[in-house]
């Protein structure tokens, strides 16, 4: 039979010691991709450690020009939250598009980019924006961070406790949803900002989220849509799956990224 | 009466479905209670060489683990087929053996092979998964039009090169004749996309033996529990028919997929008499995917002839259907007698040929699924004769009208005679809801917006009132398709309906009561309706094929007449008059024309208090009646879909759908709206998301609603509905049936959209973005290269 011992540490020092001692012990975050895993059989940890009880990890603040949400945070209260909507509009609308309103209660963020599901869309911000993902021991920067589908820097037992998000001059989302999961099939998060613009696409690649460097080229030096006119996407690398080809998701790169610019605020 | 026949009545059933008080199968805890898992084929096609259940049975609270081979041992019975089909050249169909769970080949992925039972549904599943099995991976048969190529994996020893039947409809010669001599001839390819019915409730079964009586129960998610009592004794052998019962409960849809009965009920019974266990099965969403019975999956090639004038000479088909690993309950008839037979449309046709190859796949079985047979001939016809009116520069609506039929009873090529219908108003008022003369200016707005807007038409007909039992039988059928009710006037003049028929989202308990409520004149909550439980209800054939109206409502309507005539030879007696003098009006028995009266709950009384009946009259009031119907029933409509495409992405936007439909007489426009409503999104769903995808190794890709696109509500627009009613002379309401139309008649509506806004007819469903974004980049390379 399948047991599980489920925790709930006050502290991160707490958590971490849980994780310490248990056989194959996992952090339980929204529990939106883990418990769904579990009852599938295809992940049977001995222990979930649950996050969501330590204190302060479900903050949102700004200073000094950087935005920072806590990794407990769920995707409804980052979609809300009137200093994200402030700070950078399109990261409340990303969160705002993700799954459907119980996930978006449960989800947090810290779960989404832990996990680095090829088709999820927070990934996209971190690495648009050119965030920094903390953890209890260290900051990664997102250009070290996102390793592959499903692969990310963490070591074992590591905890997300916030992102730090630098806030650009402007920035935009779009996703073109998979009609059947509505996970993105194609979403692109542009950011503009003093080191030129960045371009970050989720949903597409076969290695997970990725920088279009030609697109960053061509915004840094105009950031508006038309700018994107001309340049394209090799479909090698692209996903392929009953929902697009590797053709079709290269093109929809190109499409999504416009809509994003000119979504851009 | 403000219950009656046409009021908008609230649906009595809603209180306790959507407050969450519905009694499910899985609601029901027994005493003894023990669960069971399914260890499943893993590959599509197996033999099966050893089951070790060792570790399985060394798990705390796992109680027994059983095989096929041991059910066989009991003598419990293979599966059957109930409707027989005789190919073209005479000889009868071949069909694979389906035993309940698998004695040595596995033919799909899911086929049972074993049965786990436990003290929670928990343990069994987690032991299930340690029952190891050793097997050699055998060739599949994947893909329908890979079943008949040469060297194609066998399926089943028994049937050669897979084919299970080759039959035929109507004339071929004269068809081949008429083609030849046409002046135009629309030629197409066409699949009808592989579904998976997915009704919200998934399947379930909780069998109970109770040695000391020697006798089972079973509750059940069935669509005709009555039918399953009887196949389940007579055929598969686990308990006499009086010593069964089957009870299906609440059912949270059907569609088809909950007619037949499947391996795990019969399995369940079995293991509760093996174990002394009630023993209980729910399926999970993927179990449902792997192993309910699909819909759809043909593959057509049509080809249509017009004389100068648009007039239709020929229509020719030849169609592949898949029929999956093992031959369900009713599969037979859906390709060939529910499908063939509708192939005249609603257009005056001279000369029709229809081929049906049907085949075996190492696939699960596809069987009826909401329209059976009836959207794969509407789709084929209707997107034949619109791309026919494009080749030949015409309106796709005039193409229709020159070619309607205009006059009834009216004998197609098929087979069917069709009852009544008026084609061109239907068609007229739906072009007006939809504002067809503004198209074209809506159109160039859209243009000028970067989208392409497109309309489509579909007119069709169907069959339902499932159906006359002589005729069916003389076709192959097993049983015969008639209805059963009971109305019993309790003393105080409440009424009980026990029908045949069975709910499972239809709103019986409304509709049925109403027209009680309309002959009596009581009010709706006055009347309750009994059904689903073989105990209880008399014996009947169930709900599919939109039959509970114009049959099982026929029945009670026959029943009535009797309660009816009792009741007024009550009255007369009572009142002093002659019988033929009193009327039923308002709740009240009258005589007419006099201030002489009884209350209907009097007359009740009267019947059972029994002190002062007329000379030789039986006590009581409660009548039985058994309706054949004379005919099928045939709801017609006109629908039309207006869509616009991004042309950047394929995805497509349904801005409009009207429906304007003929049903006949409507008992509730409430329910039958939502019925069209319901209808029409899963033609939706099928024309632009749904499709079951197995690769060729014989896995399914899309076995959860992560790669299995369901309709959402933003998927679909709000409808505009209308009705034109010629009601059906051969049923004593004048109905036609309403379950099914959505589904069999939006399908083509939404295709022949699209292709006309991307100006490509070369489109299959489901359309998704991808498949319009490669249509549109297909038309791009084709203008490129002239
Ligand atoms: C129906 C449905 C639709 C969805 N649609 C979308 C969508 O459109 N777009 C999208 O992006 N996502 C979607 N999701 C996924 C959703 O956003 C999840 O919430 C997210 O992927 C995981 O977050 P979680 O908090 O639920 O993490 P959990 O499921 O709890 O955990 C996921 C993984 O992250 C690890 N983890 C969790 N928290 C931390 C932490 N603080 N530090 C280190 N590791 C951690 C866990 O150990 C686990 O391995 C959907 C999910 C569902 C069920």
């Amino acid at each position: 039979m399948y047991q599980t011992k489920y925790h709930k540490p006050a502290s991160i020092d707490d958590a971490v010691a849980a994780l310490a001692v248990a056989e194959d012990g996992k952090v339980l975050g929204g529990g939106q991709t883990l418990l769904p895993t579990m009852k599938q059989h295809l992940a049977s940890p001995t222990d979930l450690v649950d996050v969501g009880g330590i204190s302060g990890m479900a903050d949102i603040s700004v200073s000094d020009g950087c935005l920072t949400i806590g990794a407990g945070a769920r995707h409804a209260d980052v979609a809300a939250s009137s200093v994200v909507r402030d700070a950078i509009p399109a990261l409340a609308c990303l969160a705002g598009g993700i799954g459907d309103p119980a996930v978006r209660s449960m989800g947090t963020i810290g779960g989404s980019v832990a996990n680095n599901d090829p088709a999820a869309d927070y990934p996209a911000a971190v690495l648009g924006l050119g965030a920094t993902v903390v953890t209890n021991t260290r900051e990664i920067a997102a250009d070290d961070f996102f390793e592959g589908m499903f692969t990310t820097a963490l070591e074992e037992d590591e905890i997300i406790t916030a992102i730090k998000f630098p806030i650009p001059s402007s920035a935009g989302y779009s996703k073109f949803p998979n009609p059947a999961s509505r996970y993105a099939m194609v979403g692109v998060f542009v950011a503009n900002g003093g080191s030129g613009a960045r371009v970050a696409v989720t949903g597409a690649g076969q290695d997970g989220v990725f920088r279009a460097d030609s697109m960053e080229s061509a915004l840094s030096s105009n950031f508006s849509a038309g700018s994107l006119d001309g340049t394209s996407l090799d479909a090698d690398g692209m996903m392929a799956d009953i929902h697009g080809t590797a053709e079709y998701r290269a093109h929809l790169v190109s499409v999504v990224a416009k809509r994003a610019v000119t979504s851009a605020v | 009466m403000s219950d009656g026949i046409g009021a908008r009545v609230e649906r009595k059933e809603d209180k306790r479905f959507i407050t969450g008080k519905g009694k499910y199968t899985d609601d029901f805890r027994v005493d003894n209670q023990a669960y069971a898992a399914f260890v499943r084929c893993p590959v599509a096609n197996a033999k099966i060489n050893g089951i070790d259940a060792s570790a399985a049975l060394a798990m705390e609270g796992v109680i027994a683990v059983h095989t096929g081979p041991e059910m066989k041992e009991d003598g419990i019975g293979d599966l059957i087929t109930g409707w027989s089909i005789t190919s073209k050249d005479g000889s009868p169909m071949q069909c694979g053996v389906w035993s309940p769970m698998v004695t040595t080949y596995g033919r799909y992925v899911g086929d049972a092979i074993a049965i786990v039972v436990a003290e929670t549904q928990a343990i069994a599943r987690a032991a299930a998964e340690l029952v190891e099995l050793s097997y050699d991976e055998l060739p599949a048969t994947v893909q329908v039009e890979a079943a008949l190529a040469d060297g194609a994996a066998q399926v089943h020893e028994n049937v050669p090169g897979n084919m299970i039947y080759d039959w035929e409809i109507g004339d071929e010669a004269a068809v081949n004749d008429a083609l030849a001599g046409a002046h135009h001839v629309t030629e197409m390819r066409m699949v009808n996309n592989r579904l998976s019915p997915n009704p919200m409730e998934p399947r379930s079964a909780v069998a109970i033996f109770d040695e000391a009586e020697d006798h089972y129960t079973l509750y059940t998610t069935s669509q005709n529990p009555h039918v399953a009592r009887l196949v389940l004794s007579a055929f598969y052998n686990v308990a006499p028919e009086h010593k069964l019962r089957v009870i299906a409960p609440d059912v949270g849809g059907g569609f088809g997929s909950k007619i037949y009965i499947y391996p795990e009920e019969i399995t369940c019974l079995w293991a509760s008499m093996k174990t002394g266990r009630s023993v209980k099965w729910t399926s999970d969403r993927t179990e449902a995917f792997l192993t309910d019975a699909h819909g759809r999956d043909h593959v057509t090639k049509a080809t249509m002839g017009f004389d100068a004038n648009g007039r239709i000479v020929g229509f020719k088909t030849d169609t592949l259907a898949n029929l999956g690993a093992y031959v369900s309950l009713f599969a037979t008839v859906t390709p060939t007698y529910l499908h063939g037979t509708l192939l005249s449309g609603c257009y005056d046709m001279p000369a029709i040929y229809g081929n049906v190859k049907a085949v075996h796949t190492n696939t699960v079985p596809v069987d009826a699924y909401r329209g059976a047979g009836r959207p794969e001939a509407t789709y084929t016809i209707e997107r034949m004769i619109e791309t026919a009116a494009r080749e030949m520069g015409m309106d796709p609506a005039e193409l229709r009208r020159k070619n309607f039929i205009n006059e009834f009873p009216y004998q197609t090529q098929v087979i069917l005679q069709y009852d009544s219908g008026d084609y061109h108003k239907t068609l007229d008022m739906a072009e007006e809801i939809a504002d067809v003369a503004g198209f074209a200016a809506r159109r160039a707005e859209a243009a000028a917006r970067g989208k392409l807007r497109g309309l489509g038409y579909s007119t069709f007909v169907e069959a339902c009132g499932i159906a006359p039992s002589a005729a069916v039988g003389s076709l192959g059928a097993a049983v015969g398709l008639w209805e059963s009710a009971e109305v019993r006037v309790n003393p105080v003049g409440s009424v009980e309906i026990l029908t045949g028929c069975h709910s499972h989202g239809q709103g019986h308990e409304t509709t049925f009561a109403q027209v009680v409520s309309d002959r009596l004149g009581i009010p709706v909550d006055n009347v309750s309706i009994v059904h689903g439980d073989t105990d209880k209800v008399q014996f009947g054939m169930g709900t599919y094929g939109s039959r509970s109206g114009p049959v099982g409502m026929s029945a009670i309507v026959k029943a009535l007449d009797k309660v009816e005539a009792k009741a007024k030879k009550i009255a007369a007696h009572t009142l002093e008059a002659s019988e033929d003098d009193i009327v039923i009006e308002n709740g009240e028995v009258k005589v007419a024309g006099t201030d002489k009266s009884m209350a209907w709950h009097e007359i009740g009384l009267a019947a059972y208090i029994a002190h002062n009946l007329p000379e030789g009259m039986e006590p009581g009031l409660k009548e039985a009646a058994f309706y054949d119907p004379l005919n099928f029933s045939f709801p017609a409509g006109a629908l039309i879909c207006e869509v616009e495409v991004d042309p950047d992405t394929g995805v497509t936007d349904i801005v409009k759908f009207t429906a304007v439909d003929d049903f006949g007489n409507i008992i509730n426009p409430n329910i039958v709206e939502g019925q069209v409503h319901g209808g029409v999104t899963q033609g939706i769903g099928q024309a632009m998301l749904e499709q079951v995808v197995y690769d060729d190794s014989g896995q399914m890709i899309t076995g959860s609603y992560m790669d299995y696109c369901m309709p959402r509500a933003d998927d679909v627009p709000s409808y505009a509905l209308d009705h034109n009613a010629t009601p059906s002379p051969l049923n004593p309401l004048g109905i036609k049936g309403c379950g099914e139309a959505g589904a069999i008649g939006s399908p083509p509506a939404v295709i022949n959209a699209i292709t006309d806004a991307i100006g490509n007819n070369d489109l299959q469903m489901p359309a998704t973005p991808l498949a319009v974004w490669t249509a549109l980049q297909n038309v791009k390379t084709s203008m490129a290269a002239e």
